[in-house]
């Protein structure tokens, strides 16, 4: 839900990242330096706190990301994803913490108190001069939700969605996606949270509202009455925006973590768990 | 003054006027000698926190990060038309708001100070009113109105989510502003109203003409309080979707993980509300509604 972020990258610098981001090869794919495959080790780790794995979300953590607002059970995407990183670098389950740790905390240039943070951040250049990323470990595509009956019931055009008065959450990239490939007539609400979006829509105060295409589906299946989707964006661009864990700026662990998401981006268990957590198939592509 | 022209005065004979003594002009010398020092190190002392503050700050490990973070040039001009674009809607907000919570604010007071058992319906009301909107949180409000009303699916409510945030504040706030005047009017000495009645002046006019002028000339500087503070309370509203300044300025914010652009709009804020603290002080003082009170509203 919140794939805050600007997929205006520079083009170049982007592509490039974009390309080491998104393959499947075990190296790792950070630009912010490499170290060697020793000090990745357990006990070598530049740890929050000694011996455990502090990983950050915010509350409340929403599906399909996490389920029931306990990241601990390991349940939803996320969880599950931050659980297998914690196995590839060598934790054990019970030495993986969780902190809550609210979007402005993360990304601020505070000290931070966790080791890396989950919460459906993309990844992009700009965002890097604040902060670190891993390499990503999902890649994101946007949706047009709306509600039986509505202006965009039937609508199968961009050209058609931006006639509609559409929402999104502060800061995400569905955001920017309104703004930079909708293109809408009437400026889009803005919300600061999706739950705030979903009540504007059930009060049929706004037409539909952009979200990543897992959140789209839970949505429409739990939140919205009478919830359609409308269909899914075409990339930005042509570049596959990615979600990444987010660590301090300079991370001695950013190598580390990148190395394990590639290596489950490797071996299939990405997919594995993709496959378990998120529905994101069927929606159709809005021309 | 006129000590001056017999200071600057040729001879004192020939100004014909008066001479202060050995004594005063001692005393004069004094004084002025002794305020130069206090503003000598008044003015060093000043110097000195701020060397020590800036000093300890820019050297301290963290400083070229939330320089990087928080004062950020490129990005500052970058988001300063879509911030600016913000504050033009609280400044809407607060315009409109402001006039309607005067009138809503005045009216709650003079219910409330309304005197004889007829009139208890009225009283009741305005104390319970003020009682309630006082302690509910203007988010709460904010999200009942915005998205409660709403919700409703009663037919012909405006959809506009600006007049139903600016309704929730304008509740709220005139809660508080009725009791900044009911305070001013309650701070009139009854024999002034005593005083107003057996000139024969009734009720309504006491008060249009004798209590209330005095009310709100007392009442001025905290209704400018809440002026002000409603200034920024109006970005509240952007919880139910519409883009303040401080919301533009998340938003630009929320690109690439820089701050600045809040300084921005702290700064847009700023702005706003010296010139307007200004000029009430001005007209204060220029209508003498300060009283005699030392500095007047001065600095």
């Amino acid at each position: 839900m919140r794939s805050r972020v600007l997929p205006a990258l520079a083009v170049v610098a982007g592509a490039a990242a974009l390309a080491a981001c998104g393959s499947s090869s075990s190296s790792s794919s950070n630009s912010t330096g490499s170290t060697t495959a020793a000090s990745c080790a357990v006990d070598q780790l530049a740890l929050v706190h000694k011996g455990q794995l502090t990983v950050g979300t915010d509350q409340p953590a929403y599906p399909p990301w996490f389920v029931d607002n306990a990241p601990s059970n390991g349940k939803g995407y996320e969880s599950a994803v931050a659980y297998a990183i914690a196995k590839q670098m060598g934790f054990t389950p019970a030495q993986l913490k969780w902190v809550k740790v609210t979007f402005n905390v993360a990304i601020s240039p505070a000290v931070k108190n966790f080791d890396f943070d989950v919460n459906q951040v993309s990844i992009s250049d700009k965002r890097r001069k604040a902060v670190d990323f891993s390499s990503g470990y999902y890649d994101v595509r946007q949706a047009v939700i709306s509600y039986k009956g509505s202006k965009l019931d039937g609508v199968h055009t961009l050209a058609g969605v931006a006639a509609a008065h559409l929402g999104a959450q502060v800061g995400t990239t569905s955001y920017q996606a309104i703004v930079d490939q909708i293109k809408p007539k009437s400026a889009p609400a803005v919300f600061d949270s999706n739950d705030l979006a979903v009540q504007a829509l059930k009060n049929h105060a706004i037409d539909g509202i952009v979200v990543d295409v897992p959140t789209a589906f839970y949505m429409v299946a739990a939140q919205v009455d009478h919830g359609i989707i409308v269909g899914q964006l075409p990339k930005a661009g042509g570049q596959q925006e990615q979600f990444g864990a987010v660590l301090d700026k300079g991370s001695k662990l950013t190598p580390c973590v990148t190395k394990a998401v590639d290596a489950l981006r490797a071996n299939g268990t990405l997919d594995r768990l993709q496959t378990r957590w998120l529905s994101s198939q069927g929606a159709p592509e809005l021309k | 003054m006129t000590i001056r022209r017999a200071d600057a005065g040729a001879t004192p004979a020939a100004a014909g006027g008066w001479q202060p003594s050995q004594i005063e002009r001692e005393r004069r010398a004094y004084r002025r000698s002794r305020s130069l020092r206090s503003a000598v190190i008044a003015s060093l002392s000043t110097l000195l926190v701020v060397t020590v503050a800036g000093v300890l700050i820019t050297h301290s490990a963290g400083w070229p990060r939330v320089s990087q973070t928080f004062f950020d040039w490129h990005k500052a001009q970058e988001s300063f038309p879509s911030v600016l674009r913000g504050l033009w809607l609280n400044i809407r907000i607060l315009l409109f708001c402001s006039v309607a919570i005067t009138v809503l604010g005045l009216t709650l007071a003079v219910m409330r100070t309304l005197r004889g058992p007829v009139f208890f319906p009225l009283r009741l009301f305005a104390a319970a009113y003020t009682d309630l909107f006082r302690g509910l949180p203007l988010l709460l409000v904010i999200f009942l109105l915005g998205f409660g009303v709403p919700a409703l699916r009663l037919q012909g409510l405006p959809q506009d989510m600006v007049i139903w945030g600016g309704l929730a504040i304008v509740l709220s706030y005139s809660a508080y502003v009725a009791e900044v005047f009911r305070a001013g009017i309650e701070s009139v000495h009854p024999s002034q109203r005593a005083a107003a009645r057996s000139l024969g002046l009734n009720h309504a006019q006491t008060m249009r003409f004798v209590v209330l002028p005095q009310a709100v000339r007392r009442v001025l500087p905290p209704l400018l309080n809440d002026f002000v503070s409603l200034q920024k309370d109006s970005g509240l509203i952007a919880v139910l979707g519409v883009v303040d300044a401080i919301r533009a300025a998340q938003i630009s914010t929320d690109i690439d993980f820089n701050f600045t652009p809040y300084v921005v709009a702290g700064f847009l804020f700023v702005c706003l509300t010296i010139p307007t603290t200004r000029i009430t002080d001005h007209l204060a003082r220029k209508h003498g509604w300060y009283g005699a009170g030392p500095g007047g509203g001065r600095i």
